[in-house]
């Protein structure tokens, strides 16, 4: 049978994978989607969550579901805002790659 | 769910996970984020969680994975060159990474929560659309009337980020 550790277990990897992916890649737009792998692990693992714990009617609790709607709807505004600071950066400096960005480095 | 189900899932979340990471060209790794989001949301659907499921594949494989394809086109980029790579940076990150997921399997490992399977429901057919509105419209309210504002003020923000001079 699966049990919960699985689901978190997958949902851990996921979240390293994409950990991983924010420390290693250099282009801007795929750190960017590795931003969203972690949102997204962290939703399953609430996901998981709230199907273990069942409210006292025997249903999933579902205010972690609520709160995975919001986790989605502040990922999708996030995604806008943040693509769209990328190609203000691409007009000012025609490039992606972020060791080329270094102008508030330290 | 079967259990070869499960672990069918989630095996194609993560090698395309994955290769999100890994590809160098940014249109395949935006499509494997594609495949990542649907084994995803097949694994949502898999713990009775057909509203969150549905939402992810319109809200990520739909309209976020758009954005992100349209903003590559528009940007024109190609495969990265290949640049000389910083091996302590590197290995560094990679280190860090690891020791994080090592850390997580650790503490799953040792709570005894996650060793319980998960309890059958009280009825086969359960009304989460029903159950998520109920709980947004009442208990949510405020939270949800705020999230509508915040949608507004990306919008405002996007339109004046994407003019071509800010002033």
């Amino acid at each position: 049978m699966i049990t919960l550790g699985d689901y978190l277990a997958v949902s851990g990897i996921l979240f390293a994978i994409g950990f991983s992916g924010v420390l290693l890649r250099r282009n801007i737009i795929i750190i960017f989607m590795a931003l969203e792998l972690m949102l997204n692990a962290a939703n399953l693992s609430l996901v998981a969550f709230s199907r273990f714990r069942l409210s006292d009617n025997g249903l999933p609790n579902y205010n972690a579901q609520v709160l995975v709607f919001f986790i989605i709807t502040v990922a999708a505004a996030e995604v806008a805002v943040g693509l769209a600071i990328i190609v203000a950066l691409y007009r000012a400096r025609r490039t992606t790659h972020v060791e080329d960005i270094s102008s508030l480095k330290f | 769910m079967p259990p070869i189900l499960f672990w069918l899932f989630a095996a194609v979340m993560l090698v395309f996970g994955l290769l999100v990471i890994i590809n160098r060209n940014p249109i395949a790794s935006a499509l494997s984020l594609v495949v990542c989001f649907l084994g995803l949301a097949a694994l949502f659907m898999s713990l009775d969680a057909f509203f969150i499921g549905i939402i992810q594949v319109l809200v990520y494989a739909g309209a976020v994975m758009v954005l992100f394809l349209f903003i590559i086109m528009l940007l024109d980029l190609r495969a990265e060159e290949r640049r000389q790579i910083n091996w302590i940076a590197f290995a560094g990150g990679f280190l860090v990474a690891f020791a994080l997921l090592v850390q997580i399997v650790a503490v799953i490992g040792s709570t005894r929560m996650a060793k319980q399977t998960f309890p059958p429901l009280a009825s086969q057919q359960a009304d989460d659309v029903h159950n998520v509105g109920l709980l947004l419209f009442g208990n949510y309210n405020l939270p949800f009337q705020v999230i509508g504002v915040l949608i507004l003020v990306a919008t405002i923000g996007v339109i004046v980020l994407s003019k071509r001079q800010l002033r």
